[in-house]
């Protein structure tokens, strides 16, 4: 397999990948989150009885990674490959391992190797245990197999893949710096992301409004605990749980968080996410005796 | 006589765990084994990224069989109590016999059970020990099972005198078959007995042996360095490590580009280390003994032998080192652009603990104490106190940051290059020592003195908040911070009383047992000399249990004790008697045996010379005042009754050996002494 010589290359080599395997091709979910397990379809559908086989890109949004541009591969919004597999197949290396050759890189020739690396999101209330897959000393993928998610048990158990798309692309095009990268064969990394690296880093650090963070992050969790009153709405819910994370990670990032607080804002976020767990485990796709199960759903 | 082999093949196993892993099994497995009769000529266990195996020798084809006699009840017990017995041993009650004994006639049990085939025994207890097998982590992953294991289990294999022990765990069943390397060999692999499956696996590139692994890595990485006249930086850790994570090691050197090399050594092989698992090398160690230059090379291990001879892994490698030290390197520049002195401010903002303050809080106290401490060992005060004053501020660091191991070591670096004293910055440095048992001391008085007040503050900080280490748990490291203390004071020989609450005084003591235990120092001993008062100065305690179990070797010495405790002995039964402690002074007009009164002289004077000896911390001059008390003490009690019939006449004779008692505790409490 020749390699995958530009960044869409690789997106779409992975895209075709997973979808031979049968996997949903999903699309970004379309609100700030700080990485690919943040979206409903991964968070919520790992959990519940349903078997679920996802892939998808999803922008990632991590403030305090901000560098100004100026860092070879540090960047405060960067792709993830996210796959989520439920349940996890017996096979799930064997089909990890065909995703790497799929993008051109030859076992053969290289050293991968799994290295432990169990997984925690103290905002998710989640946890798994896996490794980080390293080519020839670089991880190139973080791979869990979910323990639980929002304090709840996965049961099955899925398999989560995570791969870092700009890193991945920088090995497979040999690229020190990200910027360089060829997106495709016309455009540089650079010349669709620098500018945005360069104004949010500024927004992240120096110009994002605490107070009306403050703000946002107390409306969204007020909203989100409001959403899980009464007949329970788990999906809007959830999308607030998603704000109000995303706000505490901007305001992290503009450093007005002491160490105490943090952790307290990070016990708030997870709250949210149990609860917006919790409800969905009660919905008719979240639940155990779903309505669609004679239609082949689930 | 049979063997058996048995492999668990799963994925991935994280390196820290396959040592323990490999012990647990063979531990549990012998144990069942050994439980149900078992003898076996020898055991051995095997870890690797990907499997654990256990070959057992010489098993018996079949269990011994087994008698047991259990005692039941008594015969005239009540009923309920006999029906527990046999449902307890699954007997009739005319199967049971009747033996008689001193309290009179029990039911008794004899349970014969046959031996059964090894093959059942062994289809029973590998499941049960795999469900036993402590992980420090494991995981669920089959659907709607509770079973756990450290990453999903793929195959068992499992044989009996080369026939297939037939069970199954977590839904997988045993058989005769195993996998090779990953990339390096294909398909399944049949083996039945030991040394086929050893060497095929080794064909199939599987080296099964951890230390195996590990001993061609170390010579790999020696041979590869020499090459390059360089040699390894020994690092008995990563070695393990790295032995975990290939199962057919091969080693490869890489380059490091020169503009990285003027970064601190300390930097680059913890970023090496930590991140990337290499081995740092470094130039032959130069004619004055001192090591040689850190390297531009590096070895790394692969599990890999690669089509092209390893140049794409090497390349790889090199490229993921250079964005790994360009970050350490833009930390370590960015780093130097601010001085030490003005980030002590930002400790402020670290919470040391949540009832001890911030860091900032901490390095204020530690700043007094060290100057204390200073003036009291003779070493410069204000260069002590200087020293306290930076020791944490490199924690705001980008580097330590980054490499929080390089804590202090850092800070030297940072000191040196805002041109503090030398004595400052290594004290900057070395105030975290000793950092483990095989860790050297601090010998400079300024870094003593920093080292002593940062153990001190957290030990009496964390023990007046409550935090005293439990049998199980010590989160804030203070055992090791009471014995880096003692280590410092004792191999330093300093004298300094240590002037802490009782309760960090008695866990030094704790921990002093501890740390001598090595040396053949006795416990008891420590206890006894701790015990008579608040003894804070250890290296004097130290030389006065020494002393003093020298002095317990010797025939005078061993035949003190003897009579210090027939003393102690009477003592205790006439006081309880009496109801009141003796210790009044011996009326000497009350003795008329001779011997008595030889010993009440003999105890005036050496009561008296103890005291002068103690006094110059003579110890050994207080040891032979006591030896020459044990002939006195001896001919006491050969030649006098003590319990004599006139009552002041007695009573004067126990003030007598409740004075013996006393000059004794100058130098210890005897009644603590073993033996």
């Amino acid at each position: 397999m020749a390699k995958a010589r530009t960044f869409q290359d690789l997106i779409l080599t992975l895209q075709n990948y997973w979808a031979a395997q049968g996997c949903l091709i999903l699309q970004p979910y379309d609100d700030q989150m700080g990485a690919g397990t943040f979206h409903p379809a991964t968070t919520l559908r790992a959990l519940g009885p349903h078997a679920w086989k996802a892939a998808y890109v999803q922008p990632s949004r991590r403030p305090s990674d901000g560098r100004y541009g100026e860092n070879p591969n540090r960047l405060q919004h960067y792709y993830q490959y996210q796959v989520i597999l439920k349940p996890a197949p017996e096979n799930v290396q064997e089909l990890y391992l065909g995703s790497i050759r799929a993008i051109g890189l030859d076992p053969d020739l290289h050293d991968i190797r799994f290295v432990e690396d169990d997984w925690e999101s103290p905002t998710l209330g989640a946890a798994g245990l896996g490794w980080e897959v390293w080519c020839d000393g670089m991880e190139i993928t973080q791979f869990t197999y979910f323990q639980q998610v929002g304090g709840f048990d996965c049961d099955p158990v899925c398999a989560e893949i995570t791969y870092g798309l700009e890193r991945l692309a920088m090995y497979v095009q040999d690229v020190e710096f990200v910027y360089d990268l060829k997106f495709n064969e016309q455009f540089r990394y650079g010349e669709v992301f620098h500018q945005a690296e360069r104004e949010f880093s500024a927004y992240n650090f120096e110009r994002a409004d605490t107070e009306i963070l403050f703000q946002h992050f107390k409306d969204a969790e007020k909203q989100c605990r409001a959403l899980l009153t009464g007949k329970k709405l788990a999906l809007p819910a959830y999308d607030q749980c998603i704000k109000a994370s995303h706000a505490f990670n901007l305001l992290d990032a503009r450093g007005v968080i002491s160490v105490t607080e943090r952790a307290a804002y990070i016990g708030r976020v997870r709250a949210l996410a149990q609860a917006c767990c919790e409800a969905w485990l009660e919905t008719d796709m979240g639940a155990y005796k779903p309505r669609f199960a004679d239609k082949g759903v689930g | 006589m049979p063997d058996l082999l048995l492999e668990l093949f799963s994925e991935e196993i994280p390196a820290r765990m396959q040592a323990g892993a490999a012990r647990d099994l063979e531990r549990l497995m012998v144990g069942e084994l050994t439980d149900r009769g078992y003898l076996f000529e020898g055991a051995k266990a095997f870890a690797g990224p990907r499997r654990l195996t256990l070959a057992i020798a010489g098993l018996p084809a079949k269990q011994s069989d087994v008698r047991e006699e259990l005692k039941g009840p008594k015969t005239d017990a009540p009923q309920a109590a006999l029906d527990g017995f046999l449902k307890k041993t699954g007997l009739t009650k005319d199967q049971l016999k009747v033996e008689k004994t001193p309290k009179g006639d029990v039911y008794l049990a004899v349970i014969e059970r046959k031996g059964r085939e090894t093959p059942h025994v062994l289809a029973e207890v590998i499941p049960e020990v795999m469900a036993k097998l402590p992980w420090p982590k494991s995981m669920r992953w089959k659907p709607g099972l509770p079973v756990r294991w450290v990453r999903p289990l793929h195959s068992i294999l499992a044989t009996f005198d080369g026939e297939l022990v037939p069970f199954s765990f977590a839904g997988v069943s045993s058989g005769l078959h195993t996998r090779g390397h990953r990339f390096l060999s294909e398909g399944k692999i049949e083996a039945k007995r030991f040394d086929d499956y050893a060497q095929k696996l080794k064909a199939a590139y599987v080296v099964l042996e951890a230390e195996e692994r590990a001993a061609i890595i170390f010579e790999g990485v020696k041979q590869a360095a020499f090459v390059h006249q360089l040699e390894m930086i020994p690092d008995e850790g990563l070695l393990a490590e790295v032995s975990g994570l290939a199962e057919w090691p091969v080693v490869y050197i890489g380059a490091i580009p020169v503009e990285f090399m003027d970064v601190p050594a300390e930097i680059l092989q913890t970023s090496m280390r930590t991140h990337q698992k290499y081995f740092s090398l470094r130039e032959p160690q130069t004619s004055n003994n001192k090591p040689g230059k850190m390297a531009n090379r590096f070895g790394l291990v692969a599990n890999m032998i690669a089509k092209d001879g390893g140049k794409e892994i090497v390349a790889g490698n090199e490229r993921v080192l250079r964005a790994r030290l360009s970050d350490a390197k833009f930390f370590w520049d960015e780093d130097r652009k601010h001085s030490l002195e003005s980030r002590v401010e930002k400790l402020k903002g670290i919470v040391f603990h949540a009832k001890l303050g911030t860091q900032y809080e901490r390095v204020q106290r530690i700043e007094k104490l060290a100057g204390e401490i200073a003036a009291k060992i003779g070493a410069d005060v204000e260069k002590a106190k200087r020293a306290a004053k930076l020791a944490k501020a490199d924690l705001t660091t980008g580097v330590v940051g980054e490499f929080p191991e390089l804590q202090g070591v850092m800070g030297r670096y940072y000191a040196l290059h805002d041109k503090e004293d030398a004595s400052v910055a290594d004290a900057v440095r070395d105030h975290y020592r000793p950092v483990g048992p095989n860790d050297a001391v601090p010998t400079d008085k300024v870094a003593i003195a920093v080292a002593l007040a940062d153990k001190l503050d957290a030990l009496t900080g964390f023990f007046a908040a409550g935090e005293k280490p439990t049998g199980s748990g010590d989160p804030f490291a203070l055992r090791r911070a009471a014995l880096g203390v003692i280590r410092i004071l004792l191999e330093n020989k300093l004298r300094f009383p240590l002037k802490v609450s009782d309760d960090v005084l008695s866990f030094f003591a704790d921990r002093l047992k501890v740390a001598l235990k090595e040396k053949g120092v006795r416990h008891d001993l420590i206890d006894a000399v701790f015990s008579i008062g608040h003894e804070d100065d250890l290296v004097r305690l130290v030389a006065k249990v020494e002393a003093l179990q020298a002095f317990l070797k010797t025939d005078d010495g061993a035949n003190l004790l003897a009579g210090y405790k027939r003393a102690a002995n009477i003592l205790k039964v006439e006081e309880k008697k009496d109801g009141k402690t003796f210790g009044g002074s011996v009326t000497e007009k009350l003795l008329s045996e001779p011997a008595e009164k030889t010993l009440l002289a003999a105890l005036d004077q050496a009561k008296e010379a103890i005291a002068v000896a103690l006094e110059k911390e003579d110890f050994a001059a207080a040891m032979q005042q006591m030896a020459a008390l044990r002939g006195p003490v001896d001919a006491f009690f050969d030649a006098v009754k003590v319990n004599a019939d006139d009552k002041q006449v007695r009573e004067n004779r126990l003030n007598l050996l409740a004075s013996l008692r006393a000059t004794l505790r100058q130098v210890a409490d005897f009644s603590r002494i073993e033996g």
